[in-house]
């Protein structure tokens, strides 16, 4: 049985591009079939942080309208296997595709991957319509930020009413130095804004940037946001992965200890 | 600043934090268009039986601006600017 996630957000540069490259390039790492699909058509990414977009020849406006098959805009990632891209159209705009459309293409890709990753546009219009329609789960990615929180919170809404049952969170872009200091709202407060489960904490890693100017997710990679990413993979896959306690008391002895326990602490983000 | 205000100062992230609870009861509370017109259309009825209104240029709204506080919640306050033409009585 194959899984359709969405990867949503409201409001745009939180990071679901970012999410939806590196869960499904994880997903994949860890033996699964995944096709990620590039629902932002005008103004597509997706390939670009995959380092894929030397490789398009077809995009999912073709597959839709019957210009080529499915399997023709289908792009084999450079390192796994099992994985696969279907990017936008760039020079084509949302209102081109429609729900039903879409829930068809999703149908058909359904009798062969696990899973299916849909990267929705910013947005609340006809893109994240389409990105919606065929979705039994999403994860809305937020940043620890007023802005980022106030439109995850519009989007949740919308979500429950488009009937999406299962409705995760992953809290992006931590920076746990503002954090100890009392200038950024912790993991716990935006949980206890927002209401819905939490499925992963990124932080603020640089190694991010490297890893997107370069066009190789760093998920599974000795970084943290790595590490973060590879957890949010495993919890997707069924497995009980603790969260890191951001909110420990910094000690002079926890940041001695904490040095040597470096490694232990990366694998619980 | 004084010492003591130093002190008392909230931090940006209790302040964010405070902003935005408030902010998602008013975006949360928005009832759809067509609703507020069903509420305005009856409570312009029912006020009528009283006295004569301006259902024109009558308004109504939701805010989260009163200050109401219950249980140490905002709760959000509908606002009803309906112009009087005549007491009856």
């Amino acid at each position: 049985m194959s899984e359709v996630i969405v990867v949503t957000s409201g409001k745009g540069g939180v990071g679901k591009t970012t999410t939806s490259a590196n869960v499904g390039t994880g997903l994949a790492e860890m033996g699964k079939s995944v096709v990620l699909i590039d629902a932002d058509i005008g103004l597509r990414n997706l390939d670009v942080v995959m380092g894929l977009e030397n490789r398009i020849v077809y995009n999912l406006v073709d597959v839709i309208e019957g210009t080529c098959r499915l399997k023709q805009a289908l792009i084999k990632d450079k390192r796994h296997a099992g994985l696969f891209l279907m990017p936008a159209a760039q020079t084509r705009d949302k209102n081109c595709v429609t729900p039903e459309q879409m829930v068809k293409l999703i149908d058909n890709l359904k009798t062969q991957f696990d899973y299916i990753i849909l990267d929705c546009p910013a947005g609340i219009e006809q893109g994240f319509q389409n990105a919606v329609a065929g979705a039994d789960h999403a994860i809305v990615v937020t940043t620890p930020e007023v802005s980022a929180i106030r439109d995850a919170d519009r989007i949740i809404g919308l979500l429950e009413a488009n009937e999406i049952k299962k409705i995760d969170l992953v809290v992006n872009r931590l920076r746990q130095d503002l954090v100890r200091r009392g200038e950024m709202m912790t993991v716990e407060d935006v949980l206890d804004i927002l209401g819905i489960p939490l499925l992963g904490v990124v932080p603020d890693d640089e190694n991010v940037v490297i890893a997107t100017n370069q066009g190789e997710p760093l998920v599974g990679k000795n970084s943290l946001a790595g590490q973060a990413f590879y957890n949010i993979c495993r919890r997707l896959e069924g497995k009980d992965v603790p969260f890191m306690d951001f909110n420990k008391n910094i000690t002079i002895w926890t940041k001695v200890s904490g040095l040597f326990r470096k490694n232990l602490q990366e694998e619980r983000v | 600043m004084s010492l003591f205000s130093i002190f008392k100062r909230k931090s940006s992230r209790q302040v964010a934090k405070d902003r935005l609870k408030i902010l998602l009861i008013s975006d949360r509370v928005n009832c759809s268009p067509e609703m507020m017109e069903l509420i305005k259309n009856d409570i312009a009825q029912v006020i009528s039986k009283y006295m004569k209104i301006d259902t024109t240029s009558m308004e109504i709204q939701i805010s989260k601006t009163g200050n109401s506080v219950r249980n140490g919640k905002v709760t959000p306050v509908l606002y009803a600017n309906i112009p009087i033409l005549d007491l009856k009585n």
